[in-house]
């Protein structure tokens, strides 16, 4: 479904942010990308959304290049991306952004039921406005009822867990399971540091210094990855890495 | 009334004309074009100058009382005094549009000037939206002035709208408000071309616990400028806010000028301005939506708006 062929990303005077990365991600696959932090993967999603235009390299949707394509156009193909830090917006209410992501006209209780999948109590949001009133996880959940109103067949999630309490996190990841299983063959690409979300994932990524280090099943990478000293394996500053 | 008229009654009071049981006056090219009174709300026109006073019973809950002004024509300069006496424990709407049409060459302007007189405990919502229409090159000029007396424990909340084809505006609005009493006004402001559109507000809170929460949100497109001004002064244990919100588009200018004066020690008082440019992390999240840059631009401005 979306395929990233050796993309790049250099910024003049600075390192290489994106090094010859090319990642598969086939249809109906949950993959989790991980890695430390400043390793380029809020940049690989962006990418993967338009946001930035990589130096070099190639990204094809579905068989489509879509390297040249707008954000809107890509939005429009089926890739939908919830931000690591959500966008507060001065009188623009809930239940607006969930029905221009959802693309249709909806009810109240239609909205309702985003809101209520994400574990808000939806009847005292739907008309809150989307801004500095808002808490940080408050936020974070409505940006992700989005991505679950838009139902799109790529769905990007960008360090989702962050700023969401314990207690809510269980539900989550029912979220994220039940988007998975919602829309046949979607794909999933969620960048998190969190084993829980690595546990239901299909593949497991890692990217460090602008490179993918692994690649794997679930089952080959996360022992690694939670295997004591091994851990430091995936430090960017250790020689030979 | 002909069609202009009528578009501008529509526009401006949301009102189609149709028979209604509340109080209205409707004043067009400086003329009564229409009256009506209820048992609790009395219109009398003014004898030494032109305008109106509108008196509402104690007590009177619930009316709605429209006063729209249109002026149909260029060439046409009107000026207004529109008197309101607010009986004690009364609570009333207050619908107050001003249209203006330019067909011609010469301008068409529109002087009101309102002031309002509340009773003790009496509450208002008094709702103003100003338009100007018409092809012709004339100016199209609104001039509104509020001045507000709010007696003990009273409200008044004036929600204040000028969005399309006003070429030239100066609001002066001043309140002076006596215990407990409280004020908020919302206003919104957008100007394009070369229009200029200038708020001032000044507030006195005069009484223990009285409070003002003063609102501007505005759009600057084009050629356009804009200059926010507001004067708070607490003079009593208070509660003052005032906030200036401006989107800049284009070559627009926004300017905001804030003067708060606690002249009490138990007076609290914040002023809060923004302006900038529409930030691009909103552009691009309603992209990722699927909407066009120039699709997102609309709906933020029409949000900010609202």
């Amino acid at each position: 479904m979306l395929e990233l062929k050796n993309i790049s990303l250099n910024l003049a005077d600075s390192k290489d942010i994106l090094n010859d990365v090319s990642l598969n991600v086939e249809s109906g696959k949950f993959v989790v990308i991980t890695g430390p932090n400043g390793g380029g993967k809020s940049t690989l999603a962006k990418i993967v959304a338009g946001i930035f235009k990589p130096t070099s390299g190639q990204i094809l949707f579905d068989g489509q290049d879509i390297t040249n394509a707008s954000i809107t156009d890509r939005a429009r193909m089926g890739i939908s991306y919830a931000f690591q830090q959500p966008v507060r917006f001065k009188g623009i209410k809930v239940r607006d952004l969930i029905t221009l992501a959802a693309g249709r006209e909806l009810t109240t209780s239609g909205v309702c039921e985003y809101l209520s999948e994400v574990g808000l109590c939806a009847r005292d949001y739907v008309d809150r406005e989307v801004n500095a009133s808002l808490s940080g996880g408050e936020i974070k959940r409505i940006e992700i009822a989005m991505v679950m109103a838009r139902g799109t067949k790529l769905s990007i999630f960008d360090e989702p867990e962050a700023g969401i309490d314990l207690w809510s996190f269980q539900n989550l990841i029912q979220v994220f399971r039940k988007l998975h299983d919602g829309i046949h063959g979607s794909s999933i690409i969620i960048i998190s540091h969190q084993e829980r979300i690595m546990e239901i994932a299909d593949e497991i990524v890692v990217l460090s210094n602008g490179k993918v280090l692994t690649q794997g099943t679930r089952e080959e990478v996360l022992p690694k990855l939670l295997g004591g000293t091994d851990t430091c394996h995936f430090c960017p500053r250790e020689e030979g890495v | 009334m002909d069609n202009i008229a009528k578009k501008l009654l529509e526009l401006v009071a949301d009102w189609k004309g149709e028979p209604t049981k509340s109080a209205f006056n409707i004043r067009e090219d400086s003329e009564c074009a229409g009256r009506q009174n209820t048992e609790n709300v009395r219109i009398e026109s003014k004898t030494d100058r032109p305008g109106i006073d509108i008196i509402v019973k104690n007590n009177t809950k619930g009316e709605k009382i429209y006063i729209p002004a249109l002026v149909t024509h260029s060439g046409v300069k009107d000026l207004v005094y529109n008197d309101f006496y607010i009986g004690e424990n009364a609570d009333v709407t207050i619908v107050a549009g001003c249209g203006v049409n330019s067909d011609g060459c010469d301008g068409a302007e529109h002087n009101g000037i309102h002031r309002f007189f509340l009773e003790k405990n009496a509450r208002v919502v008094y709702v103003e939206k100003h338009i100007g229409m018409g092809e012709g090159t004339g100016e199209r000029i609104i001039n509104p002035q509020t001045y507000i007396e709010a007696a003990e424990d009273s409200y008044m909340e004036m929600e204040t709208t000028q969005i399309k084809g006003v070429d030239s505006t100066k609001r002066f609005s001043k309140a002076i408000l006596q215990d407990r009493a409280k004020l908020v006004i919302k206003e919104k402001i957008m100007t394009h071309g070369k229009q200029y559109a200038e708020t001032s507000f000044e507030v006195d809170l005069n009484g223990t616990d009285s409070s003002a929460h003063l609102v501007s949100r505005s759009v600057a497109r084009d050629d356009s400028k804009q200059l926010f001004l507001s004067k708070v002064n607490g003079n009593a244990k208070c509660a003052g806010h005032s906030e200036c919100d401006a989107i800049i588009m284009d070559n627009g200018c926004v300017s905001a000028i804030p003067e708060i004066s606690a002249n009490c020690v138990d007076a609290a008082l914040i002023h809060e301005a923004a302006i900038g440019k529409i930030a691009g992390e909103q552009l691009i999240k309603l992209m990722t939506l699927g909407l066009t840059e120039k699709e997102a631009e609309t709906r933020i401005v029409e949000g900010f708006l609202e």
